[in-house]
């Protein structure tokens, strides 16, 4: 209950300081509303490409099994951990300038493609949520009762019978939400915009509180935008509310159906490619940067090094902070109705990191200097950005270990402190490893708050890549993508190894 | 003396009414056909179901809103009776304190209660590493060191096989006797009702029957009883 208070606190302390500098009077100028258009234009966009996309990919895993399949789903899980601008620079990698394909494209004598500006944002944005539409579509293929298939199969449907009968009423249900989700997560998109937009065509919400804030120091005009971010993402989310899925990072999708029908060569044909194109499509940056990275580890200064320690102290804070803020956040919901209150999480996904960054400052400034606080700011926005996946695989835990355990453990008069010593906590050992994992290596990645406070001396890893790419120092910036890349998934492996260790009796 | 009076469990549609005493010391099975509300009156003496009218006394004390870990009974269910990620000791041990702090002598009383279940060797494995008959017997070396004055059984050997199963009741005999515990059990086997029941509470149509002699009540059964046990 306090930590809800907390969280909630929070946020209104940082929406109270935007608020009382927002300079509303002034109306919104041609430039903002250019980035409100570009904003909504982008994650629309993004929305339905990575939704489009996903169904051939989803429809294709859940009726094909071959080994490595099991893999292949885990992937699609990896854009959750892998931090946004080490995938920007393999994108860039790929699709830049000099990079692969516009070298591909040279050969034929075709003209090149730019990675800049709203091909770029949402090329990125459909990186990382094609894998995420494509998991809650399967997710939504693989909760269609295999009885189902059985009698598709005995009355030997045509696939576009089988499309009529059992796809499309899934789709229909399903893809709304997707589509819902992933837009209101691109609006508050920061780290995208900021490497490969800008300028006055490709600039979001987000990206102009940051180039008011930073180049203009314009508190005022940062407020302002904050407040516009807060009413569109927060407005969207709330509209979105009803429709949103469920987004649970670690559902069991590796468990394939049996079934009988498309066996076609076609079909067969078909379901191979998408499978492929989706594979080398996210496989292909995450090589580049470990190609390229390996080739740029010997230019890497000293300060990456130094930053990576900060990230990695960042991100123990965050997980700290997250554990504070979310296991007795989990045990109130836990311990009422389903409904309401767990979809409040959700919003979570909406909160804009930069909102709460500018109103923090505001609210810091006249008492401390911001910029040395920018470290325990950054790992609390952390924190609470990752609380809303934390509350989604928790709160079915406790719940699962009330059902199971609660009356035994009420006969034996465990309660309060002695009841999560002994019965929750153990029991929920995998699920805190996951969450803290997940939390972790989100706070390594992130490229958010920091960028606001930071100043030349005080650096995450991620900022510190950044830099190294501004100054057009590619080399060691890849060298900084390849440690960043592994710092993330070894903290995230380290944390979810621990929770599952001799984890007893499942 | 375990009084219920006028007890009324309602659960949707469903009403069960229980008016009896029972006394310490003794052994009562509970029968009754599936659905009848067995389980349903045992969770309700527990306190795991609220009751929609009457009482629950022990004693002559009145426990009808006491939580359940406060009662003077602790009941066995069909499953989960013992926490699967800590060893025997302390699940032993947290019958004895729920916190599991245990001094020294609470740990000479785990240790005998494992010893006299015959899983003295046993103390620091996990349950998983136990069979499901060595997993009944730790749960009742539990049930010995709670040494409260009524012990409920939700059916917790239904899964074991015939012969186990007897072996378990046995055992159970010889416990309550040690501790001078009641003891409340519910069965569907006539079997078992003859092997451990001094008496039998019948259960059906929405009433808990006062207890009879259970070797009476099996010997010439009331005309719904017969029904139920064919």
């Amino acid at each position: 209950m306090a930590a809800a208070a907390l969280v909630v606190a929070a946020i209104l302390a940082a929406f109270a300081g935007v608020l009382s500098r927002a300079e509303i009077a002034g109306g919104l100028s041609t430039s903002d509303w250019a980035a409100i258009r570009f904003t909504i234009l982008q994650a629309l966009l993004s929305a339905a490409i990575s939704v489009v996309l996903a169904v051939p990919v989803a429809r294709a895993l859940a009726r094909r099994r071959f080994p490595g399949r099991g893999l292949v789903v885990t992937l699609l899980g990896a854009p959750f951990i892998l931090p946004v601008i080490v995938a920007v620079l393999g994108l860039l990698v790929v699709f830049g300038r000099s990079g692969w394909v516009n070298a591909g494209l040279d050969l034929l004598g075709l003209p090149g493609l730019s990675i800049y500006g709203l091909h770029g944002v949402v090329l990125a944005h459909v990186f990382f949520n094609l894998p995420l539409a494509t998991r809650l579509l399967l997710q939504a293929w693989q909760s269609v009762p295999s009885e189902r298939f059985r009698l598709v199969a005995q009355l030997d449907l045509a696939p576009r019978a089988l499309f009529r009968a059992v796809e499309w009423p899934l789709l229909k249900q399903v893809v709304p939400g997707v589509f819902a989700l992933i837009f209101v997560i691109c609006l508050t998109s920061f780290a995208v915009a900021l490497t490969l937009g800008g300028g006055p065509r490709a600039t979001t919400i987000e990206l102009a509180i940051y180039q008011a804030f930073r180049f203009d120091f314009d508190l005022g005009r940062a407020a302002m935008l904050s407040l516009l971010q807060l009413v569109l993402a927060g407005g969207a989310a709330v509209l979105a509310l009803g429709l949103l899925p469920s987004v649970s990072p670690d559902a069991g999708l590796d468990r394939p159906l049996q079934r009988w029908d498309a066996r076609g060569g076609t079909q067969r044909f078909a379901d191979g490619v998408s499978i492929l194109l989706a594979l080398l499509f996210l496989l292909g940056p995450i090589l580049a940067v470990v190609l390229r990275g390996v080739a740029g580890l010997a230019q890497v200064p000293a300060s990456v090094w130094q930053a990576a320690a900060t990230s990695l102290w960042v991100a123990m804070l965050s997980v700290a902070l997250l554990m504070a803020l979310a296991l007795p956040m989990a045990g109130w919901i836990a311990g009422r109705g389903r409904g309401r209150v767990e979809a409040i999480g959700l919003l979570g996904l909406s909160a804009s990191p930069l909102m709460i960054g500018t109103g923090w400052f505001i609210l810091i400034n006249p008492w401390a200097d911001p910029q040395a606080l920018a470290l325990p700011v950054t790992a609390l926005v952390n924190a609470m950005m990752a609380l809303p996946f934390a509350l989604r695989s928790l709160v079915p835990g406790i719940r699962d270990v009330l059902r199971d355990y609660g009356r035994l453990a009420a006969t034996l008069g465990l309660s309060g402190w002695a009841l999560w010593r002994w019965l929750i906590l153990p029991r929920l050992r995998p699920r805190l490893g996951f969450a803290a994992g997940l939390a972790a290596a989100l706070s390594v990645g992130d490229l958010g708050v920091i960028a606001l406070f930071a100043d030349p001396d005080r650096a995450t890893l991620p900022l510190q890549m950044y830099r190294l790419m501004g100054a057009y120092r590619m080399e060691a910036a890849a060298g900084a993508a390849l440690i960043l890349l592994s710092l993330a998934l070894l903290v995230f492996w380290v944390f979810d190894r621990g929770g599952r260790w001799h984890h007893a009796g499942t | 003396m375990l009084e219920l009076e006028e007890l009324l469990i309602r659960l949707g549609t469903f009403e069960l009414r229980a008016t009896m005493a029972l006394r310490e010391g003794r052994r009562y099975a509970v029968i009754g056909p599936s659905g009848a509300g067995k389980s349903s009156l045992l969770n309700a003496i527990c306190g795991f179901l609220p009751v929609a009218g009457g009482s629950v006394r022990v004693k002559g004390r009145d426990i009808t809103a006491d939580p359940p870990g406060q009662r003077p009974m602790t009941m066995l269910f069909q499953d989960n009776n013992l926490f699967p990620h800590l060893t025997l000791r302390q699940n032993v041990g947290l019958g004895l304190r729920p916190n599991l702090r245990l001094t020294a002598e609470d740990e000479e009383l785990v240790a005998a209660a494992l010893a006299r279940v015959q899983l003295g060797d046993h103390a620091e494995k996990l349950p998983a590493a136990l069979s499901g008959g060595q997993q009944s017997r730790a749960a009742l070396a539990r049930v010995l060191v709670q040494a409260r004055p009524w012990v409920l059984l939700d059916e917790p050997f239904a899964a074991l096989g015939p012969a186990l199963r007897a072996e378990m009741l046995d055992l159970v005999e010889n416990l309550v006797a040690e501790t001078g515990a009641g003891l409340l059990m519910i069965t569907h086997s006539p079997e078992d009702v003859r092997r451990i029941a001094e008496e039998a509470i019948f259960v059906a149509d929405g009433r808990a029957e006062a207890p009879m002699s259970a070797a009476d009540l099996l010997n010439d059964p009331p005309p719904a009883l017969r029904v139920y046990l064919g």
